[in-house]
């Protein structure tokens, strides 16, 4: 088990250094010549005007919020679907519900209509 | 040679081991440094894949529209690919003025890491799979999310108000779809009796997962293509909107990055696809010659791979708005009611076998039809809004209707 | 010094060090990276104690659901882009003293608990079998069925309770923002 993990650690750690190698040739192999207009931000060829941020809506919020409910819902559910073969009918009536209930939030945000996006 | 036919894998493990053995390490030190070379091999021949999926989807895009497609570096255009790469490790790297330096150069490489780290756990051939854990299904839930991390940075890093808009905006949307996706893994998960990757290709010797729950199936698919972020979800990307996204600021080889990240995670959720749902190595012989198993994968995988350039250059893309809906009012209902029909149909039929094929898919193939009768009838009161404008309503009024 | 030791010194070091940063991060969206870092050397710590199931259950909540709620929230308000003074007052000597002083019970505590014998821990049971005993459990009558309904509706209420409060920034927003 411990030598599965060990894998995927050296993975993931191959995977991060290989593209950073990839760019550091480029850094190597490319120009360098920075002037002003290059490094200035990008606004459609424009001159940026006034602050380089803005009000971002409460929308995301709610989006990130239900995905967090339903994420902590879905891992409830999966050591549920794990175990299946050996529950017996009730058992799976009472997972039915777990998600039943979480469907009722979901009708609540669409009744609210918070899942428009305006 | 018999045992080469019948265990390839194990061979050439025991081969390596024993080589490494005979140079005197000690065993700790060989696992540690056989499964370094393993991840490098597989890192490394993942990226090279990326280039020969970038020349491949040129080439069917361009098919798809009547055109040849890249045709004249190397035969066929293969080496395409590469010219663009050596193309793009001679250009410049630009850093945006009052960039936020550390965030700004992790995000390519989290997005990489993301997609690469995914191969760990899709087993190739009966034999032949990066690592072995029980809990497949949910590292791939995840591993998948960290590319979305990573957007997120690369928008906030670049100090730019249209990279932040449009790396909110794809957040937004991979997270949104990213609902559907965990609930319909749940499906395969119940079938199959447990997480690890193996034993859900093991269990679909007998019989498909895309035949017991093709709803299911099909939910993951969509949701995988919109959590990639290609067309027709590619709204992140729409150069005449948003003007290419969360990744303005980025140039050189450091956009290149995030763009292999996006091949090479649509031909992985192919991969997934085919695991989960298309029996991965399974095929007749495949347990016997693990080779022909993992001539099966590659053949469902590229299969897949191809629908999903197919469903590229067939759909148009389609509006925020559009894409919201289709998510929380369509398919997340969905995927809960076809979790539920799949556990409560899957206990009562006790009988095994066609029976119990047939339930299934009778019962998935009732929950489309009802989904499709309810679109229609949502689609005619749209419809009848748009024609029949009620008395009193403004001309703006009409038009916001009409958009709708 | 086995392998497992050294990375879980590195892996303990990396998210003492990243918490540290978390509070010392003149800047909020660098001190929700940090937060990131620290969660994930939890993840590892998970692996190392053999919970593989909850390593994974980490990074899905934790870094990909609550870490981008923490991020998106940061950004919904306007204080994210300013840079903050040193986040270290002046009375910083008390705080440490304060921490060195608890520290140093908790050491003379674990000092009178009986010698725990550190050989090769109890091997664990089959992974697969502890999986599948969580699940039954979690549904089973004599177990844990009423937490496990009990916090599907805690889980309800926190999704009613956010949309009731985010929901009329959303539409007095509706003004202002993008479109």
């Amino acid at each position: 088990m411990d030598g599965q993990w060990a894998f995927i650690g050296l993975l993931l750690i191959v995977g991060l250094i290989l593209p950073a190698v990839v760019i550091l040739f480029n850094w190597l192999l490319g120009p360098r010549k920075p002037n002003s207009l290059k490094n200035s931000i990008y606004e459609c060829g424009i001159e940026t005007v006034g602050e380089t941020w803005i009000q971002l809506k409460s929308q995301y919020y709610i989006f990130a919020l239900i995905f967090v409910v339903f994420d902590v819902e879905a891992v409830f559910l999966l050591p549920w679907a794990v175990a299946y073969d050996k529950l017996q009918f009730y058992m799976v009536l009472e997972g039915v519900l777990f998600i039943l209930i979480l469907a009722a939030g979901l009708m609540y945000a669409w009744r609210k209509g918070v899942l428009e996006w305006v | 040679m018999d045992q080469i036919l019948s265990d390839p894998f194990g061979w050439f493990n025991h081969l390596l081991h024993s080589l490494l053995e005979g140079w005197g390490l000690s065993p700790g030190f060989i696992s540690f440094a056989l499964n370094l070379l393993g991840a490098f091999v597989m890192g490394l021949g993942v990226l090279f894949l990326t280039l020969f999926l970038i020349w491949a989807e040129r080439k069917i895009i361009a098919r798809i529209q009547d055109r040849l497609g890249p045709n004249r570096v190397g035969p066929f255009g293969i080496l395409q690919t590469v010219a663009d790469l050596v193309k793009l490790v001679t250009k410049e790297l630009i850093v945006p003025v009052g960039a936020d330096l550390g965030p700004y150069n992790l995000a390519p490489l989290l997005a990489v890491m993301s997609v690469v780290g995914l191969w760990a756990v899709i087993p190739l051939a009966p034999k032949l799979l990066g690592a072995d854990i029980n809990v497949g299904v949910l590292y791939v839930v995840s591993i998948g999310a960290i590319s979305t991390l990573s957007i997120m940075l690369a928008g906030i890093s670049s100090n730019n108000k249209y990279a932040l808009l449009g790396a909110f905006r794809t957040v937004a949307q991979m997270v949104s779809y990213a609902v559907p996706m965990v609930l319909a893994l749940i499906v395969p998960t119940l079938l199959a009796g447990s997480m690890g990757m193996v034993e859900i290709v093991e269990e679909q010797r007998s019989i498909w997962f895309l035949v017991i729950a093709p709803v299911a199936a099909l939910i993951f698919f969509i949701s995988s293509i919109a959590e990639v972020g290609r067309t027709p979800f590619d709204l992140l990307e729409a150069e005449s909107e948003l003007v290419a996204g969360f990744h303005i600021e980025y140039s050189g080889l450091r956009f290149g990055m995030f763009f292999v990240a996006e091949f090479l995670h649509a031909f992985t959720i192919s991969a997934l696809t085919t695991t989960l749902f298309l029996g991965g190595w399974q095929g007749p012989g495949a347990a016997e010659y693990p080779l022909l198993g993992l001539f099966y994968f590659g053949i469902k995988t590229a299969l897949v791979y191809f629908v999903v350039i197919w469903v590229r250059g067939s759909f148009p893309r389609i509006r925020i708005d559009q894409m919201n809906q289709l998510n929380w009012k369509l398919i997340t209902p969905l995927a809960l009611v076809s979790l539920m029909v799949t556990a409560v149909v899957e206990k009562l039929v006790v009988e095994m076998g066609l029976i119990r094929i047939g339930v299934h898919l009778g019962a998935n193939l009732l929950l489309l039809a009802l989904t499709l009768w309810a679109l229609r009838a949502y689609s005619r009161t749209v419809r009848r809004r748009v024609e029949n404008p009620m008395s009193g309503l403004t001309q703006s009024a009409h038009q916001s209707l009409s958009g709708e | 010094m086995t392998v497992t030791q050294l990375v879980f010194l590195l892996t303990g070091g990396v998210t003492l060090g990243a918490a540290l940063m978390v509070v010392l991060s003149p800047r909020l969206v660098h001190a929700a990276l940090w937060l990131i870092l620290s969660l994930a050397g939890t993840a590892v710590l998970f692996v190392l104690l053999e919970a593989g199931f909850l390593a994974v259950v980490q990074v899905a909540i934790y870094i990909d659901a609550i870490a981008i709620l923490i991020i998106i929230v940061i950004m919904l308000t306007r204080r994210v882009m300013i840079r903050g003074e040193t986040q270290i007052t002046r009375n910083w000597w008390l705080g440490a003293l304060s921490a060195l002083i608890l520290f140093g019970g908790l050491l003379i505590l674990l000092d009178m608990v009986p010698i725990i014998a550190i050989d090769t821990p109890p091997p664990i049971a089959d992974a697969d079998q502890l999986l599948e005993d969580l699940g039954r459990s979690l549904v089973d009558v004599d177990r844990f069925i009423l937490p496990f309904e009990v916090a599907s509706i805690m889980l309800l209420a926190a999704l009613i309770g956010s949309i009731m409060i985010a929901w009329p920034l959303t539409t007095r927003a509706e003004g202002e923002g993008d479109q």
